[in-house]
């Protein structure tokens, strides 16, 4: 149900097509099987890997995240937040004297403004993370192997027009494939091992 | 391949590993039975918490009456267990965040305790500016404004006691968070180890469905990085703004400018130290000497003789500057530190921060768990003793003789310090059997460290993989 919300409002495609694994044992051959797979113009449904691959998401073809814009935009806001509110409180809606110093002392703001700015920018990061990664708690985890958190790499090729399978399994093949298989859209490893992993 | 060492790099882990040993030997403590020693631990600890709750509770129905305080020495344990406390938390995010944004690498094997150990130190120093009130309730006025009959009082942005509220709960935060999103990978493996259903349900809602996409480790991955970018200057900025509490008063002996990085490379200090307590003894009674290893102690050893040479300075520069500024209260105020009735106090300051880390110079003590840990212990006691010589003799004898003072601190108080380190630790041993205590993760993507990919790079790959010569390079 969230899943979906969150599919309309970044407009992924529904899954309809099957997909084509292959699962790897080795870092280096998951990149190079992923950078022939994406000169080859075949769609990835996705990769998947256990811990974070370097270079892995560009050999994808995947652009750089935007979410450095959410931090920087939150930020600014934070920063404005603090600077408003403080001007608010000290210069406008009760100034006092305290020790003879300016009702507006600027200065005096930087460490509170720089504190929000770190402050809504770091919760807004995170909370932009799981939107774009798509995951809430509660959510169910949907895996393409069994140990794709533990050290399997899993390539899902969507069996789509420019899908080529003898071309596909010749560039797994090259880099040490341990499986493949095609399996359909909704495929879900522990559901077909009865949720034993 | 895998076997394959260059021979310009030590591998990060040791005992050639696969990453499924990786995940099994981190996982593996968590999974079975807890052993005596973790019970002994987490009972000791839970002991000294309720006895840390129980003096609080007195201290909250007496009031501050309880302490040894007086009119002159307005602040005693209670701020200095505070900046002792926030000290101790700068190491954690010194290591997760400065370290990855200078690559290096080496963190991985200790980032997970020491963020853990930045949390729990956090907990420990908010509680002390809450409780030194007397009257917890009223806490919120810090931010709020003072209720009374002419409208609202709001709080005074001019103080530093106030940006200290905001700075340590932006901390507490950031780092809470910066600690949980690294977690969240490690705990999707957790989840699909799990066999019962309570620790599916437990791990699989913290780990909220991660499935190691690699459309999400791209923005996992920069957004690691912008916490590690946004966490960098908030570490600075904590304690400075602590060392502000006390360089923006009138008080000789505080109202120096020195403070801001003074305090900074103290934090780091004393935060190495108890990593090093800590670590010393995870590595030992949980078995993971081949990812926490010499090398990694030698590291934190390193970064230990440095901050604590800079400290070194900072003391010599203190009372340079206490003579040479021709002030004579400022003079006054660091002869009396030395010479005076604190005294003794000081002198335990300068022999465990200055002296105990001397033996790191020497490559084989720095790789010695034993002289390690002894010394850790002694940076941790030099570092309270600073932050009491800072305080305290400044406080008891200001401009006027007759206000001059001496503080003893009440039984009370000394249980308050012990109950804290209670806490700490009981809450670290929570953390060890619930959540990974090693970045797995993370330790996964730097084990080619060290490895050359001879398969990848060379021309004539059957050549570099045939056992001869494998065996030829694997032995260096």
């Amino acid at each position: 149900m969230i899943s979906r919300f969150f599919d309309l409002i970044f407009g992924r495609k529904p899954e309809e097509d099957n997909l084509f694994l292959g699962v790897f044992t080795d870092e280096d051959d998951v990149l190079e099987a992923t950078k022939k797979c994406r000169d080859a113009d075949f769609n990835f449904y996705d990769v998947f890997s256990p811990y974070a691959v370097h270079g892995l998401d560009r050999a994808m073809g995947l652009p750089f995240s935007k979410i450095t814009w959410v931090t920087f935009l939150a930020g600014t806001m934070g920063c404005i937040i603090g600077f408003a509110g403080m001007t608010y409180v000290s210069w406008w809606d009760w100034p006092i004297n305290i020790g003879g110093k300016s009702p507006f002392p600027f200065p005096a703001f930087v460490p509170v403004m720089f504190e929000l700015t770190v402050l809504i920018g770091g919760l807004s990061t995170m909370l932009a993370l799981f939107a774009l990664c798509r995951i809430f708690p509660g959510k169910k985890a949907r895996l393409l192997h069994p140990r794709v958190t533990d050290d399997r790499f899993v390539i899902a090729i969507e069996v789509d027009e420019d899908f080529d399978e003898a071309k596909c399994r010749e560039f797994f093949e090259a880099h040490n494939v341990e499986e493949m298989k095609e399996v359909p859209s909704d495929y879900d490893a522990l559901a077909d091992q009865g949720g034993a992993a | 391949m895998g076997t394959v060492y260059s021979k310009l790099r030590k591998p990060l882990v040791e005992g050639d590993k696969s990453l499924h040993d990786v995940t099994h030997d981190v996982c593996h403590s968590i999974e079975g039975k807890p052993s005596q020693l973790w019970w002994l631990g987490f009972l000791g600890s839970g002991l000294v918490t309720l006895m840390f709750v129980a003096v609080i509770g007195w201290l909250l129905y007496e009031g501050v009456g309880v302490w040894g305080l007086n009119k002159t020495v307005g602040w005693g344990f209670d701020i200095t267990n505070f900046v002792f406390w926030v000290g101790i938390g700068h190491a954690g995010t010194l290591i997760s965040a400065v370290l990855f944004l200078f690559r290096q690498k080496w963190r991985t094997s200790i980032n997970r305790s020491a963020e853990a150990m930045t949390l729990f130190a956090v907990v420990c120093a908010g509680l002390f500016p809450l409780i030194h009130m007397g009257r917890l309730w009223i806490g919120w006025l810090w931010v709020a404004p003072y209720p009374n009959l002419r409208g609202p009082l709001w709080v005074n942005f001019r103080s530093p006691l106030l940006w200290d509220v905001f700075a340590i709960s932006t901390y507490l935060t950031i780092s809470a968070v910066f600690w949980y999103i690294g977690l969240i990978p490690d705990l999707a493996a957790v989840r699909d180890r799990a066999k019962h259903w309570a620790r599916k349900l437990f791990y699989g809602t913290l780990s909220q469905g991660w499935n190691g996409s690699v459309r999400s480790w791209n923005h996992y991955e920069t957004a690691y990085m912008i916490f590690a970018g946004l966490a960098t200057p908030l570490v600075f900025s904590v304690h400075t703004i602590v060392s502000f509490d006390f360089a923006t008063s009138v008080i000789p002996g505080w109202h120096t400018t020195i403070f801001p990085p003074y305090f900074v490379a103290g934090a780091v200090f004393s935060g190495f130290g108890m990593v090093l307590t800590l670590l010393l003894i995870t590595r030992k009674t949980m078995k993971l000497e081949q990812y926490i290893t010499l090398s990694h102690l030698e590291n934190m050893g390193k970064v230990i003789i440095l901050t604590g040479s800079l400290v070194g300075l900072a003391y010599g520069t203190e009372f340079f500057i206490a003579w040479y500024s021709g002030s004579l209260y400022e003079g006054y105020a660091f002869v009396n530190r030395a010479t005076g009735p604190f005294a003794w106090s000081y002198w335990i300051m300068v022999s465990c921060n200055v002296l105990s880390p001397q033996v790191l110079w020497f490559k084989k003590l720095r790789r010695n768990p034993m002289v390690l840990f002894i010394m850790s212990i002694f940076v941790n006691i030099g570092m309270w003793f600073e932050r009491f010589v800072i305080i305290v003799t400044s406080l008891h004898r200001d401009y006027l003789p007759s206000s001059w003072s001496y503080y003893h601190p009440t039984l009370i108080e000394i249980l308050t310090l012990v109950g804290s380190f209670g806490l700490f630790f009981f809450l670290f041993f929570v953390f060890v059997r619930l959540m990974p205590a090693i970045a797995f993760g993370e330790v996964k993507g730097v084990m080619k460290m060290g490895q050359a990919h001879a398969v990848k790079h060379d021309p004539k790959p059957a050549v570099a993989t045939a056992g001869g010569a494998e065996a030829e390079v694997a032995n260096d």
